[in-house]
This record gives structure tokens, sequence and C-alpha cells, in this order.
């Protein structure tokens, strides 16, 4: 990023025998995006677009990447931009520096056009002229900035409602499903839970100082669209306690539609815990305490079956890719909560910042929450969350007896008199 | 640099609303959705409890858009689409109307313009992708270009619903995985330690931070040619690339040593089983830009071995969970190595420990 200023891309575009093969094909063409900004007579990123498409070009002939990173921001945050340098600028000059702006979606992804128009405006202003929607952390990505235009592109973005993600040992932007907008499976108000927990800790995710990233995503059913077992820190999923609503008349006609045999294959007999029934009338009979509200049966009837009144959600924690312990997924901390309230919500963002201040003072340098839990147990990490261990958090119940169990009557104790005063809770309405 | 006082403070403003941008019908019926079907593939038909219906089309992109595609995008929104659009997590584009009569001239209008209409219930949906060569800077291969090759080699599969269930496909240009887990999941693996380049590694690199990101503890302190530097114990060295972020002159990619492996029985979902993890069918196969023939091959086998013999809802690991993992490389002809032996923490829950065998 130096002394090859003075050098001025080539007449005209730079060739691009191998990209130009990804042009064909049915599916829409990336680079026929790119190389359309590239051809945009007197717009400020077409030298920068040719010189990107160079470099692109490049890294097709020789399988290598070139970009590098380093600092760049926005006054007042430390993070949300991915800074990206050329490592072969003195070829590719005007897309030396091609940063990309992290932005947080609208919750659920909605978009009118007219702020879509308005995101792209801003962003032919000051950047590339290319937007991916979205990247896997769930963010806008603006991708191909200046260092000096970096700020005015924030600032207009920040001027129409849009914020920068995280990126680096922060709170990370969040996704949540459709879910309510759109979605009869769905348990709670998403986009409430979303912007409720996200909106608490932004600071956490505008001036990284986490020990690692920290991603919380939003499912509103078991479906789990947003993928958050296996990707979030904290895995928010909508669920329900009683029983689920079976409508008998479309029960009958789906199966008269479908084929008894068809629905007693693909329905019946997938259900993991053996949980239904088909009558010999063509009704179905549920028994609702062996049901895990896996939605598979909810899935393919959707319109004679539906989750129960009393829904909220289950937390799994812990979720996270392979670095460095190995791959793995969120595990069931709490199997219900209720979020319908604002007490409800306040709850959830409770328990969100007493995970949010563990990880920071007791996880180790880039370690994720999920190996935390691993290095020092289960037992000992719910007990600095004061939540009380349930069966609903484990396959089966240890199988090692090497463990000391001293104080198992006093805990049998505890468990006990928990149980009761859950029983009395739920009459009191405390 | 010379006016900070002239800065413009940020309005921390988070998470926008989706309110004032979401279709109309949307908002109206918000949390009150009874039922829906799919009427052909690509278009889904949601009935609220009051009655009110919305028609969705979903249409495959490139996710990498400059803006003129994307104002097509608006333009056929505003033209046939009330205005208002919503993106899944797959990078499909959704229009949501309020009348059927809309849904035949938008499909239409899609496709004059390219855009592929599908990725619902039972389809091949779009590949969650990362950066690759065009932005990432530690990738081993491109995603877009990647990608582009299979969604032409899929594009009947997206457009169609045939396959058994769902099928979820990711790619990722290192081993980090930032695409994620997947029903076919097309990943880089590295096949050689990293080269280092010692006149560099104590000038860039934090190298306690470096030897602490080993997951196989095969990097040491050393002073190589009188310097300061790391070395890296070849025979523990599992060649995941974990040091090389920290540490770019710890190189992990070259031409030939970064190959692609190809991953199948990822599912997030909960329906039915419980959500897996993605597991190792082939490794080894070449960086081939800008086609990728070989990786194409191998996906196109275990798409169409899916597609013959899954039986409707299984996905594709719950498909093999049935007919068991001998069978599996019987169908797609793939060798099974010792390479397929997991040997991580864990390994031998991953094991039969049963006397349970297919033949």
């Amino acid at each position: 990023m130096s002394q090859d200023e003075s050098k001025s891309a080539p007449d005209g575009p730079h060739p691009t025998p191998l990209l130009d093969q990804l042009e064909g094909g049915k599916w829409p063409s990336f680079v026929t995006g790119l190389k359309r900004l590239r051809d945009t007579q007197g717009a400020q990123y077409a030298p920068m677009m040719n010189d990107l498409l160079g470099q692109l070009e490049h890294s097709y002939e020789n399988r290598a990447g070139y970009w590098k990173g380093g600092t760049v921001s926005v006054f007042g945050y430390g993070g949300g931009v991915i800074p990206r340098f050329s490592e072969v600028a003195a070829k590719f000059p005007a897309s030396k520096e091609f940063h990309t702006l992290r932005v947080q979606p609208p919750a659920g992804f909605h978009y009118d056009t007219a702020t879509l128009r308005k995101l792209c405006d801003i962003w032919e202003r000051h950047g590339s002229g290319l937007i991916a929607f979205h990247g896997q952390s769930g963010d806008i990505m603006f991708q191909g900035c200046t260092t000096e235009n970096v700020q005015k592109a924030f600032d207009e973005l920040n001027e129409i409602g849009f914020d920068l993600g995280g990126a680096g040992p922060a709170l990370r932007t969040s996704m949540s499903c459709v879910g309510h907008a759109r979605c009869e499976m769905s348990c709670y108000d998403e986009a409430r839970a979303h912007r409720s927990v996200i909106n608490e800790f932004l600071d956490e995710m505008h001036r990284p100082a986490l020990p690692y990233k920290f991603k919380f995503k939003f499912s509103g059913c078991g479906n789990d669209c947003v993928n958050a077992i296996h990707r979030a820190d904290f895995a928010v999923i909508g669920t329900w306690r009683d029983d689920m609503k079976v409508n008998q008349d479309e029960v009958r006609k789906y199966v008269a539609k479908a084929g008894r045999k068809y629905t007693i294959d693909t329905v019946i007999a997938m259900c993991p815990t053996r949980a239904l029934s088909l009558n010999d009338d063509d009704t179905l009979s549920v028994d609702n305490k062996s049901c895990v509200r896996c939605m598979h049966c909810i899935n393919v009837m959707n319109k004679a079956l539906s989750p129960g009144d009393d829904r909220g959600a289950s937390i799994l924690v812990g979720g996270k890719r392979s670095l460095k312990v190995g791959d793995l997924m969120g595990t069931m901390l709490v199997p219900f909560m209720k979020l319908d309230t604002d007490e409800d919500f306040d709850r959830l963002v409770a328990l969100a910042r007493r995970m949010i201040d563990f990880f920071a003072e007791n996880a180790l340098e880039h370690e994720r929450i999920g190996e935390t839990m691993d290095r020092i147990g289960l037992p000992s990490f719910l007990e600095a969350l004061e939540i009380e261990p349930d069966p609903n958090m484990v396959l089966h119940p240890r199988t090692s007896s090497y463990v000391r169990t001293d104080d198992f009557t006093e805990e049998s104790e505890k468990y006990f008199e928990r149980k009761a005063r859950e029983n009395g809770l739920d009459v009191a309405a405390e | 640099m010379d006016a900070p006082a002239q800065m413009r403070r940020p309005d921390e403003v988070g998470v926008p609303d989706p309110m004032p941008l979401m279709h109309p019908v949307l908002r109206k019926n918000y949390g009150a959705w009874a039922w829906h079907d799919r009427p052909r593939p690509g278009v889904l038909h949601h009935v609220a409890k009051g009655g009110d219906e919305v028609w969705t089309v979903r249409a495959g992109t490139q996710r990498q858009m400059d803006v003129y595609t994307i104002r097509t995008l608006c333009d056929i929104a505003d033209r046939f689409a009330e205005g208002h659009v919503r993106f899944t997590t797959r990078s499909n584009i959704e229009f949501m109307l309020s009348a059927e009569s809309k849904v035949q001239p938008l499909i239409d209008e899609l496709g004059r313009h390219g855009f592929p209409v599908g990725g619902t219930g039972n389809s091949v949906s779009m590949i969650s992708h990362t950066q690759g060569w065009l932005h990432c800077d530690i990738p081993g291969t491109d995603a877009s270009g990647v990608v582009k090759n299979l969604m032409d080699m899929m594009h009947h599969e997206f457009t169609h619903e045939e396959m058994p269930n769902r099928v979820r496909i990711t790619t990722s240009c290192c081993q980090i995985n930032c695409g994620g887990q997947g029903d076919i999941s097309i990943n880089v693996q590295y096949t050689k330690p990293p080269k280092i380049n010692h006149d560099l590694v104590n000038k860039v690199c934090e190298r306690p931070a470096v030897v602490a990101r080993c997951p196989v503890a095969a990097i040491r302190p050393a002073m190589v040619n009188g310097v300061p530097s790391l070395e890296v114990d070849e025979k523990k060295c599992v060649c995941c690339g974990a040091c090389y972020p920290p540490c770019p002159p710890m190189q992990i990619n070259s031409a030939e040593s970064t190959k692609i492996a190809v991953w199948v029985g990822g599912k997030h979902s909960n329906a039915r089983s419980k959500p897996t993890f993605h597991k190792l069918v082939v490794a080894n196969l070449p960086n081939n830009a800008p086609h990728w023939p070989e990786v194409s091959e191998v996906v196109r086998t275990i798409l169409s071995a899916y597609k013959e013999h899954g039986r409707h809802y299984e996905r594709m690991g719950e498909w093999i969970d049935r007919i068991g993992w001998p069978r599996f490389f019987e169908l797609t002809r793939f060798a099974f190595t010792k390479h397929h032996l997991d040997t991580w923490t864990g390994a031998r829950k991953t094991m039969n420990m049963s006397a349970h065998v297919h033949f």
C-alpha cells in the first residue's frame, strides 16, 4: 500500500479470460455484475472494479489470494469494518484498498425498495457498487471501499438508520428467521427478541473487548432456519410446553388426499419418539408427553397440526465450528422460557447479560463459550450462571463413576424443593 | 485526520426495526399465520388466521450483487410485488404478493432477467458460501466461482422439487468453515504443513498467540538464521491452517497442496433427527479454477444417489443412517480409507460399538 500510487490503470479493461468463463450457465453471474460496475462510464468506482477484476483473475491464474488485513475503523467504533489491502497493488493500484463494511440487517431481512435504492446510492457514491445480501455473519456486506471513504459511507448509512455489525473478539451481528412475519410455526416474536438482546449490548459489538466472538441467533421453532444450534454461542429456539394442536378434520382430509400408507410412512413412522398413532378412522392420536417438538409432523401436515398455545423458547449455549477443540453444537441450558410480556423479554436480556459477563470474565483468550463450558465442566458453568440442572440438558445421566457424591442427599433435597417451588409459582403466578 | 472535531458521532441504532420495511400483509398478520402450502416450486402460499393470504415467490441471486442487479430486483418488486422484498439466510430473494394473479407475471419477469425461481421445499437451495479470493485474507479457493459452477450444474434441482427432502449445500474456502454445516459441504482441505517465512514471523506475528492457536501443539518458538521465529513439528501438524490467520508468514496455501474435500450429512434442523455435523466423503480434489469439474462431479454423484435412493422426507444424513455407510460408499463408488476414521477428541463415539453391520 505505498509507492505504486503514480501508476494509473492500464488503458481499457484487464483481460479476464478465466473469469469470462463464469458468465455462461443459467445461474446469475457475479462476474457479469462486476463487469457492469467496471464498465459504468464516469463512475468513481469503475477503475477500482477494473483492477479488482484484474486481481481476481490473477487469483484464478495462480490459485492464491492476495488480500491482507489491517486496521480501519470509523470514528467512535473499534470494529465492524473488515480491512483489505492488496498485496498486488503495484499491478492493480485502483483496488489497493478494498474494505468491507459489515452492516446489521433489519431483523428477518425485510426491506422495502426505497431503502434498498438508498443503500445502492450511498454505495455508488462512496464504495465499489458491490453489495452482498447477506454474508454468513448475517451482515449486509458493502464490499470494496477505500480507507478514506469508509467514514463517509458509514455516516450516510447511519443517517438512514443502519449501523455497523460485529467483527473480531466482540458481540457479532445476529440473525432471526422470518418467524412471526410469515410463518405459522413461529413460537415467539423473533424480531423483538433479536432487537431486545442485540441492541442492549451494542457496546460489546462496536468496541471489541471480549475474549473472542460471541454470537446470538434466533429461530422461531426447531426447524432452526437461521442455523442457530450449530453456529451460535447463544441459540434461542422457539418451542411450546402444552399439547400440540390437532385439527382432526384436516388430518382426515390430509390422509384422504395423501393416502394412508404415505401418511404412516412419512409422518407416523418418522416421529423420532413414536409419539404419533393414526387411528382407524384416520384421525391422529398424539402422546404429547413423549413429543420432543421436533416439528416434522407439523411441517408435513401444517394445516392440520400446529404448535400448542403455551409458547416460548429454549436456550442452547456453546455452538461453534472446529477451532480449536472440534465442532460443538449448542447444549440445552434452558428448556423453556416464556417470551410474551415485557418482563419475559427482560429476563431473556438478563440471561444474555449473565452469559456475556461470565464469558468476558472467565473465558481464556480466543476461547468460545462452548469451550469454556467444556473446560470447567457443566456443573460449574451452571453454578456460575445460576441455572439449575435439568434432565433436558443431557442425553442420559453420567456413565462414569469418577465423581465425588458426598453431598448427593443435599442436592436431591434442593431439587425437590425447587420442584415444589416451581409448582407453587405456577399457581401463584408470581 | 487534521480536523477530528468535525467527526460525526455514530448514532448507535443497532438492529433496524423491520416493521416499517415489511410487506403490509406480513405486518398486518404478524404472529397470526395459520398454515401454508406450495402451489409450485419457488412459490409459497401463506394463509393468516383472519383469512388474509400472501404469495411468496423465491428467486436465486448471485449474492455478491452489483447495484444494477439490486436496482433491477427493486424495479421488479415495484412493478410486480408491491415494493417489498426479503432475503433468506441462503441469499435467495423473496417477493411477497397479496394476490395470486400477480404470481405468474412476476415469475415471467424474473425469468426475463435471468433469476431462477425455486429453492423451496425438497429442492436444492442456493449454496451458502463465503468470500474466497474476492475478499478474504486467508482463502484457499474462490467462493462465488465454485458456487456459480455448482448452481449452473444444479439449476434444474433449484427450480424443481424432486429431491427426497430439502438439500442445503455449503462451501468454505478454508478449514475454519464459515460456510457451515450442510447436507453436502465443499470445503478447502489443506494437505501440507505451513511454509514459514522466517524473516517475517517476528515482525508480524505475536508468537505466543500463534503457539497457543495450534490445536495439536505442533508449533514452538525457535531461533532460525539468528532471528526469533517459529517452527512446526511436521509429524504432529494436521495441516488445519489455524496458525495462518494470526501469522500470515506461516503460509498454508499453495497452488498444489490446497485441496478440496466433500462432506455429507450435516443438518441444522431438529425435524425428525437431531442436528448433525457433516462427515467426510472425499478429500484431495484439485482446486481447479475456474470450473472445479472434479468437485462438480462428486457433488453430482452424491446428489443423484440420494435422489434415487432416499425416501421422501429423509435428509441426506438420515438416508445414510438408514442404508448405512457401507451402502453409501457402494452406491457412490467412493473409496473408504483410514482418513475416514476420526482421530479427534471423542473419536471413539463415532465408531460402531455394536454387532450391527450392513452387508
